[in-house]
């Protein structure tokens, strides 16, 4: 609001409109619409990381069916899909609520949006927490990782890695998946990673001379992607809740009507894309093979 | 008859106000809470110019190093180079992030949107004041960055996070995530943040122009910069997200060894290119786009003719917005890109040229048989006509995939984005803040000292930078400290004309300086607009308008005439529902 | 006459076949260029003086849109700019695809020199090129991006770590000619320099073996200064005791060296060895540790001579050097990683 009255101010308005603007309509016309823009700039943030993960599916197919396949569960995965869209009726069922005027209703519905908010965080926080026990987690301390530079226990991304792996005992101390029955599906590599001359791989250093460690520093790529993607996205559902939680107040105190629910409408298509999102993230994540 | 009718009716808009936005409220927390759009504009001047300045500096430090082929003064025998490295980038990031993206929107967006629309504020007040605070808070980070560099070049103090900052604005990558030993992780975290000031001041125009016009103006009947800001604000919205995801991946690449740009860890380099340049090419465009609006604001203001080609212009903007987000893959044709996606890159790259093009001889007709006024404004408006023609015609040989091969990465590039954005974004932003600053402050700014700054930038900027093409041309490659005998000439050449673009922006502040302190009172409508900030005195009340203006064609300028004796411009005939102008008794 | 002045003007001399393909498209945007500068500036001038605001005069009225006019100076740059995309094209498709019979030049770039390897595996930092022969450069970087940039050849091409980036020539003059690294990559980047040398056919045979050879014959203290100058190590050390980006190397072999992590080790052959294969194991206190690993770019026969050439500058080594006589080229030259081609 103004922080002074303007010269001609006459106070015969509702409260809850701004004073530049002439009527409610605009007002909320104007906010949903602003609204719907900041969606896509939120939209275009995720694209970004929908497209890393792109090029890396592309380039390293079997790398994220392989890691996918062994450390993510669809199940909690696909119960996580089923929270975040039930809440996101409950969300749509209490704005038509405020619409209609309808507090407790409103009000009960908002919490068991926050409360399917609260499930899916706990259902990520057991997901993340099966993997801290897998060592699988960003950067250098990724068991993937770690396989590599054994002389270094927290290596820097500057450092240089140590000499290669030659004989296959060593391979299997520091792989703890070779000789497992997983180890089919993680198709070693006959051919030299792409874009290496022939020549060239009797040349260069570690690289090349264990075919193997680039696939290793890849499932160590996966899981980067992956918690960045489902960790902002867990960040935006945190936003998410503390925004239903403010309205959730503003509504028990009695600020909406059916002259004025703005607000709700418009966390509303912020928890809708917070959800939408989900719904990409899970099959391309989880389920594709 | 007028002066009848004028004492008839209160306070005329000519005369000072007794309650303007400057007065309205005291105290900093006023002004550090203010939702009032004026107020905001005229912080982020303050930072702004304030940003310009230190990435002044930093150009001035650079073009004296330069002087001389080896290395003289900056650094000690061990570092040569190094805080070379850091000045370049500095100069780049400071100017690029903090005065050339923000800059044109940030200040005369936010304090002449509304008035044009005749409203009381933007969309989102409070979203705006949000945008300011994320600007200044980024700010912030860089300023730590540069502290850092300097209490660790002076004093041998490191700061967490690392000292100044030496990657080149773009941050390529892996230097930048895996050599670099400066303040990567400060310095992306401060852009991150500014970017999302960018964001939501672009979500706020958006919804301003399309809730709040009032009624009369249709889109075609809106002014140019507001369609210029609009353009700019597409961009805004759909660019810097993937800014911000680049920085992101970069921050988390560099503090947690994440190896998605990193080959050693299985990374693909070029990857960060391409994230980069996807924003990062828009981004020039939501340089260059409010300067073409303020350029269609000040042609035919001072040639008192009404714009040539109206829709032309409005349609190019769009295309221009749109066009831009094709191209990037042209600032990596020697990355090892496939020959096709460089053809493909290379076409589209010169598509968004003819928009562009469109609007130069748009402008360039507005002068034809109109009465032309070269008062300060106008003389910038003019050098932009000249500078961006040089700058534009120059992409095209860096759009062509053969020349592109040996001018890449050398000086011609540095001369073809600083006629851009510095011979066109930099004197449309002067030129603008010439035309907006009695409306701004209530006060004129000399005419005769700002034109003769004027003419001092405009050969100073020449001097510096049209050499460069051919030291470019001729090989010298950019980003180097020292440099190979046979391009001394260049060098120097440039750097005289940098330390005279100096003067001259050093004339330029102190000629806004002495205006704000003994300038002339501004009248109304000091240079006979017709868009609709011009009908409220200057400087505006809090609430913009004693009553809101009603929309007519903004470049219609015929009913305005001139009054020596208040020395602006005046409404004749009086019209309904619109304030009469009093010339007022010169006391 | 005027295409000649012209010529050293904007460009340095056309020294490769490229340079005919990319001169004439170069000119031909400059003189559209020019003639539409000319052109703008021109009505621009004319147009401020003949209707600029004075005494008498009278401003006529004139239309405010022409879609005639908005047509015209759309479609004629439309297609200007098609020409241009045009010739640009094919004239790269020209420098892209390689001739099948190029010779081929290996190069690896690194923070701050570039190395050379010719077909029978000897190394050089210069690059030296047969004239009239097209020339394959295949380039790989082992740490950040860096860029190959011969102005007099109209080429550039970025060496990217993790990837071979290739690119071909043909140098049409023999002569010396620079080679600039044009891609930003730290401190040192504008001393990233080295020269190509084109040579008459018969002369790079001889010069090709006769370096191979030089390098086998020479006794180990004189490859290892060789080498040391040779493969960048002068970027960051001094073979004194100036104190560079890198220690000083005199005196350093025999002695005890302090590191970073407090504990001192005396700088023997193995440690020696170990700087230049593993630099990141053992840091010198007061340094960054930014030396790059040269595994797989020098043999064991290589690191020997750099050893040799150390104790030579360094006062704690007592035992007499190699002589000239005294070494014959070993038969075969064992890698340090990795076999050489």
């Amino acid at each position: 609001m103004s922080q002074t009255t303007p010269v001609t101010d006459p106070h015969d308005h509702p409260p809850h409109l701004a004073h530049h603007y002439d009527t409610p309509q605009q007002q909320m016309a104007s906010g949903k619409l602003g609204m719907w823009v900041f969606l896509g700039t939120e939209v275009l943030m995720f694209g970004g990381l929908f497209v890393a993960y792109a090029v890396y599916r592309h380039n390293h197919p079997e790398v994220f069916e392989y890691a996918a396949e062994k450390y993510l569960n669809k199940i909690w995965g696909g119960i996580n899909t089923l929270v975040l869209i039930t809440s996101s009726l409950t969300m749509a069922w209490a704005v038509r609520c405020s619409q209609l005027g309808q507090k407790r209703a409103m009000v009960t519905l908002l919490g068991l949006t926050l409360l399917g908010g609260v499930a899916f965080m706990g259902i990520k926080a057991v997901e993340y927490h099966d993997k801290w026990k897998h060592h699988v987690f960003v950067g250098p301390t990724n068991i993937y990782r770690q396989a590599q530079s054994p002389a270094q226990g927290e290596s820097t991304a500057s450092a240089k890695p140590a000499a290669p792996a030659a004989d296959s005992a060593r391979l299997k101390q520091e792989d703890p998946n070779i000789g497992t029955s997983d180890e089919p599906r993680l198709r070693p590599l006959a051919a030299p990673p792409p874009g290496l001359a022939p020549a060239a791989k009797q040349r260069g250093g570690a690289e090349v001379h264990d075919p193997q460690r680039n696939q290793r520093l890849l499932v160590s790529t996966f899981f980067s992607i992956y918690f960045l993607m489902t960790g902002l996205h867990g960040l935006h559902v945190l936003v998410g809740m503390g925004l239903i939680s403010w309205i959730l107040v503003r509504g028990l105190r009695g600020a909406f009507s059916p002259q004025y629910f703005t607000p709700v409408d418009l966390v509303g298509l912020y928890w809708h894309l917070v959800d939408l999102i989900w719904i990409f993230l899970f099959p391309l994540l989880y389920l594709i093979h | 008859m007028s002066t009848t009718q004028a004492s008839a009716a209160a306070a005329g808009p000519d005369e000072p106000a007794a309650d303007n936005y400057l007065t309205h409220r005291r105290g900093v927390r006023s002004w550090l809470l203010t939702l009032d759009h004026k107020r905001i504009a005229v912080m982020y001047m303050v930072a702004i110019l304030g940003a310009f300045l230190l990435g002044g500096i930093f150009a001035v430090l650079v073009r004296t190093e330069l002087l001389t082929p080896k290395p003289v003064f900056l650094g000690n025998a061990a570092r040569e180079w190094d805080l070379y490295n850091h000045l370049f980038t500095l100069h780049g990031a400071v100017m690029v992030f903090m005065f050339v993206i923000p800059g044109i929107p940030a200040i005369m967006g936010n304090f002449v949107l509304p008035m044009m629309l005749g409203a009381k504020d933007v969309a989102f007040p409070r979203l705006n004041l949000l945008s300011f605070h994320l600007y200044a808070l980024g700010g912030l980070f860089f300023v730590y960055v540069l502290l850092g560099g300097v209490l660790q070049a002076a004093f041998g103090i490191h700061l967490p996070g690392g000292f100044g900052l030496d990657t080149g604005w773009t941050f390529y990558t892996p230097y930048s995530t895996g050599k670099s030993i400066t303040g990567v992780i400060p310095a992306t975290m401060g852009a991150f943040i500014m970017g999302f000031s960018s964001i939501l001041t672009g979500v706020n125009f958006v919804a301003s122009i399309h809730m709040l016009r009032p009624r009369g103006m249709t889109w075609f009947r809106m002014p140019l910069f507001l369609w210029g800001l609009y353009a700019t604000s597409i961009i805004q919205i759909l660019a810097t997200p993937v800014l911000g995801i680049t920085l992101l991946l970069l921050l988390a690449e560099r503090a947690l060894g994440v190896g998605i740009f990193d080959p050693a860890l299985g990374g693909d380099p070029v990857l960060f290119q391409h994230f980069f340049w996807f924003y990062s090419h828009p981004a020039v465009y939501i340089m260059i786009l409010p300067a073409m609006g303020v350029m269609s604001e000040l042609v035919p203001t001072f040639a008192r003719k009404h714009i040539f080609g109206y829709r032309f212009i409005a349609y190019s903007s769009i295309a221009i917005a749109l066009l831009s987000f094709l191209v990037w893959g042209h600032h990596m044709f020697v990355s090892g890109q496939s020959p096709l996606a460089n053809a493909i890159f290379s076409l589209l790259t010169f598509s968004v040229s003819i928009p562009s093009a469109i609007k130069v001889f748009n402008w360039l007709a507005t002068l034809y048989k109109g009465d032309i006024r070269l008062q300060t404004p106008m003389l910038y408006a003019l050098g932009f006509l000249v500078l961006f023609t040089v700058g534009g015609l120059t992409g095209l040989f860096l759009g062509a995939l053969a020349t592109n091969v040996p001018l890449h990465d050398t000086y011609f590039i540095v001369a073809h984005f600083h006629y851009v954005m510095m011979g066109s974004v930099l004197f449309a932003f002067l030129g603008g803040m010439y035309y907006w600053w009695p409306k701004f402050f209530g006060k004129m700014v000399d005419d005769r000292w700002g034109r003769i700054a004027a003419l001092v930038v405009f050969v100073g900027f020449n001097l510096t930078f049209f050499v460069q093409f051919v030291a470019g041309s001729q090989g010298m490659p950019r980003r180097y400290a020292s440099y190979p005998e046979k391009y001394r000439i260049y060098h120097v050449i440039s750097s005289i004309g940098a330390y005279l673009m100096a003067v001259g922006l050093v004339m330029v502040a102190l000629n806004w300086w002495h205006s704000l302190r003994r300038g002339r009172p501004a009248p109304a409508n000091p240079w006979g607009s017709n868009t609709l900030e011009w009908r409220t005195s200057s400087p505006p009340p809090h609430d913009n308008f004693a009553k809101a203006p009603e929309a007519d064609d903004p470049y219609d300028v015929s009913a305005w005439r001139f009054d020596q004796a208040s020395g602006g411009w005046v409404h004749e005939p009086a019209q309904r529902g619109f304030d009469v102008v009093v010339p007022p008794t010169k006391a | 006459m005027w295409r000649v002045l012209a010529n050293s003007f904007w460009m340095p001399e056309r020294a490769s076949t490229h340079a005919e393909t990319v001169d004439p498209l170069f000119y031909f945007i400059l003189g559209l260029c020019i003639f539409f500068t000319a052109l703008i500036v021109t009505l621009l001038v004319v147009f401020v003086l003949r209707y600029r605001h004075r005494a008498g005069h009278q401003q006529q009225p004139s239309p405010s849109h022409s879609t005639r006019l908005e047509l015209t100076w759309s479609i004629i740059p439309t297609i200007l700019v098609l020409i241009i995309f045009y010739y640009g094209f094919r004239g790269y498709l020209r420098m892209s695809v390689v001739p099948p019979n190029a010779y081929r030049i290996d190069v690896t770039a690194r923070m701050w020199n570039w190395q050379f390897t010719y077909p029978n595996g000897y190394s050089d930092g210069t690059l030296h090129i047969p004239v009239d022969t097209p020339i394959l450069l295949v380039m790989r970087s082992e740490d950040v991006i860096h860029s190959l940039y011969v102005p007099a050849f109209r080429v550039k091409r970025d060496a990217v770590p993790g990837r071979y980036n290739r690119f071909w020539f043909q140098a049409r003059q023999t002569g010396t000619f620079d080679v600039y690294c044009a891609e930003y990559c730290g401190t040192n980047h504008s001393q990233m320099l080295t020269k190509v040398v084109v040579h008459d056919p018969t002369d790079f045979q001889k010069w090709l073996v006769e370096a191979a050879e030089a390098e086998n014959r020479l006794d180990p203290v004189a490859a290892g200064r060789k080498l040391f100058e040779g493969r960048g190590c002068t970027q960051c050390h001094s073979s004194g005791t100036t104190k560079l980006i890198g220690p000083g190397l005199q005196d350093v072999f025999g002695s005890q060296v302090r590191l970073a992590d407090g504990s001192t080790v005396l700088a023997e052959d193995n440690y020696i060895r170990d700087s230049i294969l593993h630099p990141q194991k053992q840091i010198v206190a007061g340094y960054g540790g930014e030396m790059p690993s040269y595994a797989g770019s020098l043999t064991d026969r290589q690191i020997d001579a750099i050893i040799w050439y150390m104790k030579s500058i360094s006062k704690h080594h007592q035992s007499p050097l190699p002589s000239p006589a005294a070494t014959a080229p070993t038969t075969q030259s064992v890698p340090a990683t990795v076999p050489r081609p």
